[in-house]
């Protein structure tokens, strides 16, 4: 165990936490912004990759594809807030987990209608193969170091939108008194709208990237979705902020957690037994640390409300 | 009034036809939605075209869809045996299902054929003789590749498999034949698709190849990202990582992995050259190892209608266990514990016709039997 290899699961952890990022980012928003629970957000996610893999197939140019799994998933998040989620806003987040686990049902046969259950084929670009050489890591993937900056980016463009821009300034009033800007002439309807939108892009781009790199297929969202979850449970609901802390957290705990543990539980016990128990202790790991931080926090780590 | 008599005289006809030929219905309980579901669509596929190529319509079909859960599994077999009143089960795809429902089914009388299946439990000591799998333990193939790993001269191979029985069992039937060291073991998350880390250590452990079993989704990520983490160590797994179903999705990123598999759709015979064409044709895409074990079912149900009447159990018994059917993976036979006595192959994923496909380079163990076999108490 050279320190060469903990800096490099260090990076590993940190790119992990970015991509979980991209997925909470557009979730809290929604969440903070609208109240709303959306578990269809994997949906979208989903529908990213395969409009993603889709273009690509059909154009031969991945940076096309990205560009189609963005406006796929954007779109559809607008319909459905158009279609089904507009009508949700003022129930009760049961009804919302009702309405958009359905989403979830109808999207996952709906795509498996239109593209089979067959997972599809999506590589990512010639441009970004290979490794290159950081500093303590002889060879990183170029592709892993693209999705940490694009997720830097996503991070750097929406602290700019939300702090900088008079549209930032009414999805921040909006948060915090909808009434009040409505009867101040501002058209909630359509603000509530692009918020949507602007999340479910931001998931479509998530799942364009990293589909390039896991699998594309039907389901794939919903684990993700998960994580998401609790990373927006542990940031603070509504917190961008503490969306892109939560999940560098969970990213590191997670990869240092079952690359680590069963090296330190084998000072303790036998071989075998140490990789099992290892294994099953760091899948339970990042809930502990949520259970952990919400004994001391229950609000989150930076809760928007306040 | 002719007619008449004419049109008697046939209805009779055809129904004392119908009872000397007693139909054998077959429920198939597969998993044909959700995550999974490719296996079963292959199994389904094959049994169909097997049953089409035969022309046999004595052999009634009935398919349901156990979306990959035990529940749900259980439910149908219970219809099927007591609403339907079917002679034979099959079609079950994963282990967890296969023993929610089989070892209930065969007690009650019901045949069962597992076409995938074949956990440990039903090939030792909870073995019996309405239970036949026609495909492998599941240990087999994992075993297989850990004797082609000693022929390769590997000494230091870093295995891993998610943390869950079947991972377990593929890491214990790897070891149970390789001879050489360990460059590391690890157990990874069931339904992880990110393998930075682990691709990470294994870059570390100075490992000369790298044994993995990781089914579905899992491995068409850990493959890809493989391929880009620039590590040139060679990659072996079982087939199921690398079946027809899903090297499209992995891509040039799988070429030149070795992998067993117990059939591959260029072993030179008639039966299987008639099978691999037949798919082909019938439902425009290449036939994974699932499809060759549905096939491979519904030949040898049909090889034992030929013999015996379903009714008698006995002798319908007797009629499955000679396995006298034309497999489209060669020579095979049932051993003393009804799982099957084989050789299994070693392939390499290739392009062929721009196609991501499996072309058998060698044989990896001949004549093999599951260890689980001197555990049954069965003959």
């Amino acid at each position: 165990m050279t320190a060469a290899l903990i800096f490099e699961q260090i990076i590993n952890g940190l790119q992990f936490g970015l991509t979980l990022f991209l997925m909470a980012a557009g979730l809290t928003l929604v969440f903070g912004v609208m109240g709303l629970i959306n578990l269809a957000h994997g949906s979208l996610y989903m529908v990213g990759a395969f409009c993603c893999a889709w273009v690509t197939q059909q154009t031969g140019s991945f940076w096309l594809g990205l560009g189609g799994g963005v406006i796929g998933a954007a779109a559809a998040g607008a319909l459905i807030e158009a279609l089904v989620i507009r009508r949700l806003y003022d129930r009760d987040h049961l009804d919302q987990v009702l309405a958009t686990f359905a989403l979830i049902l109808i999207f996952s046969e709906g795509t498996r209608m239109v593209f089979g259950s067959m997972p599809l084929y999506l590589n990512i670009p010639n441009a970004l193969t290979g490794t290159v050489a950081l500093p303590g890591v002889e060879a990183y993937p170029l592709y892993r170091l693209f999705i940490i900056l694009a997720a830097i980016a996503v991070a750097l463009l929406l602290y700019a939108l939300i702090s900088k821009t008079r549209l930032g300034m009414r999805i921040r009033a909006g948060e915090s008194d909808r009434e009040m800007i409505a009867a101040l002439g501002v058209d909630i309807k359509t603000l509530y709208t692009i918020v949507f939108a602007l999340g479910a892009a931001i998931a479509g781009l998530s799942g364009a990237l990293v589909g390039a790199l896991r699998s594309v297929q039907v389901g794939m969202g919903e684990p993700v979705l998960i994580l998401a979850f609790v990373v927006i449970v542990i940031g603070g609901i509504g917190s961008i902020k503490g969306a892109l802390i939560g999940s560098i957290l969970i990213g590191l705990v997670d990869t240092l957690g079952r690359i680590f543990l069963p090296v330190i539980l084998k000072f303790f016990m036998e071989n075998s037994s140490a990789n099992s128990v290892g294994a099953a202790l760091s899948s339970m790991l990042i809930y502990l640390m949520m259970a952990g931080i919400l004994a001391v926090k229950p609000k989150g780590l930076f809760n928007a409300s306040n | 009034m002719k007619k008449l008599v004419s049109a008697g005289i046939a209805a009779l006809l055809s129904c004392t036809a119908s009872v000397a030929y007693a139909d054998v219905k077959v429920g198939m309980i597969t998993t044909l939605s959700g995550g999974g579901s490719t296996l079963g669509i292959d199994v389904r596929d094959g049994f169909e075209l097997a049953l089409k190529q035969s022309g046999n319509t004595e052999i009634e079909l009935l398919i349901e869809d156990d979306a990959r859960k035990p529940d749900v599994a259980k439910k149908l077999a219970d219809k099927f045996i007591q609403k339907d009143k079917v002679d034979i089960l099959t079609g079950i795809i994963w282990s967890n299902l296969a023993m929610a429902v089989v070892p209930a089914a065969t007690r009650k009388g019901t045949l069962y054929v597992s076409p995938n299946a074949g956990p440990s439990a039903l090939a030792g000591k909870a073995c019996h003789e309405n239970y036949y799998n026609v495909a492998w333990q599941n240990d087999n193939l994992h075993e297989a590749m850990g004797s082609h790993a000693n022929k390769a001269g590997y000494k230091k191979t870093f295995i891993l498999a998610p943390n869950y029985p079947a991972g377990t069992d593929a890491l214990k039937g790897f070891q149970r034949m390789y001879e050489g060291e360990l460059a590391g073991e690890l157990f990874t998350k069931l339904g992880q698709d990110d393998y930075a880390a682990e691709i990470a250590q294994i870059r570390a452990s100075g490992a000369d190849s790298v044994f993995f079993f990781l089914p579905g989704g899992m491995g068409i990520a850990f493959m890809k990202q493989y391929a880009q983490s620039g590590l040139d160590v060679p990659v072996m797994g079982p087939a199921f990582s690398f079946s027809q179903d899903i090297l499209p999705a992995i891509g040039d990123a799988a070429l030149g992995v070795a992998n067993s598999s117990q059939w591959g759709k260029d072993l030179e015979s008639d039966v299987n050259a008639k099978f691999v064409a037949g798919f082909k044709e019938t439902y425009g895409r290449l036939p994974s190892l699932y499809a060759s074990q549905g096939y491979d079912a519904a030949n040898l149900i049909l090889s034992a209608m030929a013999k015996a009447d379903v009714s008698d159990k006995d002798a319908f018994r007797a009629a499955l266990k000679q396995a006298d059917f034309e497999s489209v993976r060669g020579d095979f036979k049932f051993g003393n514990n009804n799982h099957p006595i084989q050789d299994i192959y070693v392939r390499e994923v290739v392009k062929e016709d721009g196609q991501i496909t499996n072309k058998i380079v060698g044989v990896a163990i001949k004549g093999h039997q599951d260890v689980y076999a001197s555990k049954c108490r069965m003959k």
